[in-house]
């Protein structure tokens, strides 16, 4: 298997882990603080390989979510659509960003992604979700650096372009 | 959101192509969840990718069940000690209760290889399953799946495994009608199961009550009494559990004293109920009082069902009752 290929089959691989790590029932106590793992995902490989990322793989990944995750269809797409758009127009900045200020980025953009749910969720006619909701953002934060760092690193070791 | 002066910057060129693609998959995104909202079509899609889902799901599911392994396998020694005794105790006790049991179950059968003995308990029924529901303030009344086709005749009770319903009042040829006890237009003859006195209970036209609006005022009722159909009239057989006595107060009239009670039978849960088959013959008892009616204002209603086909003599001076 040339390069290229692993690189590929590297980055389907990280896709597909993410959607996974959706999927991985936790703890009662513990499920506010799930992180939404495929924004992580997509938001690593948007601004370290963003010739790969563009909205359309976005929609397509967003659509495979729902399909798992058994919510509206369509739902993750457009918030997923959304953030992709976002990362991509703002990309040569936020690359540049010391780590700290990357995080916060994040923390502003799966905010904005929980406000987009939020809205759609009205929209369906649901309920407002408890205070715990809102925590999910800030574990997603809180775990960028390490996430970027790791998938860096991982890339670095496999010496995938 | 400082970020938002980035608007023009010129790194970026095909702004206007990119939003204009934004645009496109949101639009598509909405249309998805529109539709998928409208038709529910998710578990269709679901249905199909279930072969591909399934095994993801399993395997998402490794990580909890791995914890649960280690967790048992570490578990605290203290810990396991505790529950194995707790567990013995359970055991000890459920034994004892067994066999406490056993011999419950062994006075039982005596009990009623007596009682077989007088009378065989066994009951010629046939299920059949409620189609419609109508309790509004004037008629209770339950719509039956079976008919004519399937044997059913005016008149045969219904019940249900905790006491009984009704009455078949009405026979269709898929479908019968069933006036329930419970209806302001019923009447049934009962029995209190610790006194033995005799009664007639009306149905209440304020929900799911029975009313005996004539008990003597010497006569022993309080409340938790059970009614049990008494049998007279040859309507419903005897023995059937009908109620208990929820408050016994001084009626209208001062005369009688008034009881209000519970129903028996789960009106609002039933799903299926059971028709009685074989009614029993008119029993020897009230044969001969129906003509000597008029005089005892307490003889059990000759026909209970005062309603469901309004009964010839002794039943006219009745019929105003119910309407109290």
């Amino acid at each position: 298997m040339n390069r290229q290929q692993l690189s590929f089959w590297w980055f389907i691989g990280t896709l597909v882990f993410a959607l996974l790590s959706m999927l991985v029932p936790l703890p009662g106590a513990l499920e506010p603080f799930k992180p939404y793992w495929p924004a992580l995902v997509l938001l690593y490989w948007a601004l370290e390989g963003s010739e790969r990322i563009n909205l359309g793989l976005a929609f397509v990944v967003g659509l495979c979510a729902d399909l798992f995750d058994g919510v509206l269809l369509g739902e993750q797409a457009l918030r997923l659509c959304a953030l992709v758009f976002i990362v991509l127009r703002f990309r040569s900045r936020l690359r540049f960003f010391p780590m700290w200020q990357q995080a916060l980025a994040v923390l502003a953009l799966l905010l904005n992604d929980r406000v987009l749910l939020l809205i759609v969720r009205a929209f369906a006619g649901e309920s407002m979700p408890p205070a715990a909701w809102w925590i999910s953002p800030f574990v997603g934060a809180a775990l960028w650096p390490f996430l970027f760092l790791l998938l860096d690193d991982l890339r670095v070791r496999l010496r995938i372009p | 959101m400082a970020l938002a002066r980035e608007e023009s910057s010129p790194l970026f060129a095909g702004n206007a192509a990119g939003t204009l693609r934004l645009i496109i998959y949101l639009a598509l995104a909405m249309v998805l969840m529109v539709l998928d909202h409208r038709n529910g079509w998710m578990w269709r899609l679901r249905y199909s990718a279930s072969i591909v889902v399934e095994p993801l799901y399993r395997l998402a599911g490794r990580p909890a069940q791995g914890m649960h392994a280690l967790s048992i396998a570490f578990a605290d020694r203290k810990l396991l000690t505790d529950q194995n005794q707790r567990l013995r105790e359970d055991l000890l006790l459920a034994n004892a209760k067994l066999n406490r049991m056993a011999s419950v179950a062994q006075q039982n059968q005596r009990l009623q290889q007596l009682l077989d003995t007088q009378h065989s308990l066994e009951l010629n029924v046939q299920l059949a399953h409620v189609v419609h529901v109508d309790v509004g303030p004037y008629s209770h009344r339950l719509t039956l799946g079976v008919g004519a086709r399937d044997g059913i005749k005016v008149g045969q009770p219904v019940i249900d495994a905790h006491g009984l319903m009704g009455q078949v009042v009405e026979v269709l040829p898929t479908t019968s009608s069933v006036m329930l006890v419970t209806d302001p237009n019923h009447a049934v003859p009962v029995v209190i199961e610790r006194t033995g006195l005799r009664t007639v209970a009306y149905g209440s036209r304020g929900g799911d009550q029975l009313t005996l609006p004539n008990i003597p005022l010497a006569a022993d009722v309080r409340p938790g009494d059970r009614l049990l159909t008494s049998g007279l009239g040859g309507r419903f057989p005897s023995g059937f559990p009908v109620g208990e006595v929820r408050e016994v107060v001084p009626g209208g009239s001062g005369l009688f004293l008034e009881g209000h009670a519970s129903l028996a039978a789960d009106i609002d849960r039933s799903e299926d109920v059971l028709l009685l088959h074989d009614q029993p013959e008119p029993a020897g008892p009230p044969a001969p009082e129906v003509p000597a009616g008029p005089p005892t204002g307490l003889a059990p209603a000759p026909a209970p069902a005062a309603s469901a086909a309004p009964a010839p003599a002794a039943s006219t001076a009745r019929d105003a009752e119910p309407a109290q």
